[in-house]
């Protein structure tokens, strides 16, 4: 499985939002798109699964363009984990974890027991069988993530991009959550595109970093190569510094400064 | 054993499911041979059934055959059609005030009855003019609420929705008030159809709205679980490859039609389609693949009981059976707008 996306553009109004994204992704991949507000990561991630319909450009899932697939179609590959989930209504964490089996069902079939089989086991893996039959509205934000997460894995999908996943999470679910899906990605062969802010958490999971502003890509590769102090500098305006922290096994950012402090005067 | 409790679960919610359907739709044959035996003239119960079953007094016999009988399928029909309509728009918006009325469905369905009333004007004649327009005009209504609140890309934004819809059915309401205002000796024809009523109920009107009630409820049901997945979100849903434009087209054109069904035979009856869908929804659960076919018979039921009441309480005069739900209806949506701060959402 291989995800490509070559020379994407985008605008909305007549306002370019992306401007000739390149990416490619392979299984078991982590990939973190990182930028400031309005660098265009979410539009990026809504053209991936053609929420979206880019203007040039193409995304190949496996070397297929996914303008000739149905978004049904594109559902079986794909599972979406938008930024936040609140569920308002007491659909009850299977309800919500079945619903990920829309796209494999034809218009009058019921769930069979191999869809059971799925969600059983999307809900093993993110731990939250136990919660099975309680309403959605009486989750924590966390449960709440895991639940979409499960909904997302019960598609079955070979790709998992994730919008800011652990934004409203404090810092313990942030880190379950992301064990969890850097764990699917090498266990379940997955890709993963994840948006987020936090550079420490991208720097500490991601194999590969996409550093975007204004639409663009900046920098592109490993988690050295992508985040050098110029870079930081030039994208988010501070002064920082990666590093190998041997205590978690994984890189790591020190935030010294920001550059804008004049400016925000 | 874990890998047993989601099939059972499931398991156990099909038998829920089929255990509240049966319970509805045997309280529906109860509800019907009961205001079937009530009225000027008393019926004992195992006469009605009887009679049902081709027996009884020829008296008898023509007043439930004729008489009680239509008025009661109709009550049930109009019932069920508002309900499945509420309940289909509250999904649609996710919003529990949602119904044909704040849409404005309701008011434009009205514009049209009023132009035929007043001015006679429609597009066919006889006992079909009033309906035919009425029908006409909630379509019209609801895709001028559509148009107006669709934007560039081809989203409707719920917000927008609903202001546009007060907007028209402001607008429309405003014609018909004007409608009322010169209509002169037909006034008091506007009036009863505003209010709404059963009274003249017939198994020609049952024959025109059966066809379009069932065509609207089946198309509505077979997107059920689409309106599930709307109804958490409809990003959400796109990710899941629903096609959510056309199906929120879909299923706001169906409920439209089942709407007009209602409008067309009965008037105006406000709070039906607010009232059942709400309540089902605490019974049964938010999953639409029970909670449109218990509110489709819980409408009925309701709306059986109701009409029962308007013909009997004054009896031998009638009162239109849009007041009572009305009078009902109103202080349960207040009710609703207060305890919808103590609890979010629904």
């Amino acid at each position: 499985m291989k995800l490509s996306v070559n020379g994407v553009c985008f605008r909305y109004g007549n306002q370019d939002v992306l401007a000739g994204i390149n990416l490619e992704a392979r299984e078991g991949e982590i990939i973190g798109i990182l930028g400031p507000n309005g660098s265009g990561k979410t539009t990026l991630l809504k053209c991936l699964n053609r929420s979206l319909s880019p203007r040039e450009g193409t995304v190949l899932i496996d070397d297929r363009d996914c303008r000739e697939m149905t978004r049904r179609e594109i559902a079986t590959h794909m599972g979406v984990v938008p930024q936040s989930a609140n569920v308002n209504f007491p659909f009850t964490a299977l309800d919500i974890v079945l619903m990920g089996r829309t796209p494999e069902l034809k218009r009058f079939e019921s769930e069979s027991k191999r869809d059971l089989e799925i969600v059983q086991e999307a809900m093993e893996l993110t731990n939250t069988e136990h919660l099975a039959n309680r309403p959605m509205d009486q989750l924590s934000g966390g449960e709440r993530q895991r639940v979409i997460i499960a909904r997302a894995l019960a598609q079955k999908p070979k790709i998992l991009l994730l919008d800011e996943p652990t934004l409203h999470l404090d810092v313990n679910h942030q880190l379950d959550i992301l064990d969890l899906i850097t764990g699917l990605a090498k266990t379940e062969r997955l890709i993963v595109v994840f948006v987020t802010h936090d550079l420490a958490l991208a720097a500490r999971y991601c194999d590969k970093l996409i550093l975007m502003q204004k639409g663009q890509v900046v920098a592109a590769g490993e988690v050295m190569t992508a985040l050098t102090p110029a870079n930081l500098r030039r994208v988010f305006g501070i002064e920082a510094s990666v590093y190998f922290d041997e205590r978690i096994g994984a890189h790591s950012v020190a935030i010294i400064r920001s550059f804008r402090e004049n400016r925000e005067r | 054993m874990p890998s047993m409790e989601i099939a059972d679960l499931q398991r156990s919610k099909v038998a829920r499911w089929t255990a509240i359907m049966a319970g509805l739709v045997l309280a529906l044959f109860v509800t019907i041979v009961v205001c079937l035996s009530v009225g000027v003239m008393g019926i004992p119960f195992d006469q009605v059934i009887a009679i049902l079953l081709g027996g009884g007094t020829k008296t008898q016999s023509y007043v439930i055959m004729n008489v009680r009988l239509p008025r009661v399928i109709l009550a049930a029909m109009v019932g069920a059609s508002l309900s499945i309509a509420g309940a289909t728009m509250q999904g649609l918006f996710r919003n529990p005030m949602a119904s044909p009325s704040v849409l404005g469905i309701s008011s434009g369905a009205a514009f049209g009855a009023a132009l035929a009333i007043v001015l006679g004007v429609s597009w066919t004649n006889g006992p079909f003019a009033i309906p035919a327009m009425a029908f006409v005009f909630s379509f019209i209504t609801l895709f001028l609420v559509y148009t107006v609140s669709r934007n560039r890309s081809g989203y409707v934004p719920v917000e927008t929705l609903l202001l546009a819809g007060i907007a028209v059915g402001s607008l429309f309401s405003a014609l018909v008030s004007a409608m009322e205002y010169f209509a002169g000796e037909q006034l008091s024809g506007v009036v009863f159809w505003m209010m709404g009523g059963l009274d003249e109920a017939s198994w020609e009107q049952v024959a025109i709205s059966i066809v379009p009630l069932i065509v609207g409820c089946s198309v509505i049901m077979v997107l059920a679980r689409d309106l599930n997945a709307m109804m958490v979100g409809e990003e959400q849903a796109g990710n899941l490859g629903i096609n959510v434009n056309r199906t929120r087209l879909i299923l706001l054109v169906a409920a439209s039609l089942v709407t007009a069904v209602a409008v067309s035979v009965s008037g105006v009856i406000g709070f039906v389609g607010l009232i059942i869908p709400h309540v089902v929804r605490i019974l049964v659960g938010p999953d639409h693949r029970i909670l449109l076919p218990a509110s489709v018979v819980s409408g009925a039921i309701f709306m059986i009981l109701t009409d029962t009441l308007a013909r009997t309480v004054i009896a031998p005069a009638e009162l239109p059976v849009g007041i009572i739900t009305s009078l009902l209806g109103a202080p349960f949506f207040i009710y609703l707008l207060m305890s919808r701060k103590k609890s979010m959402g629904w």
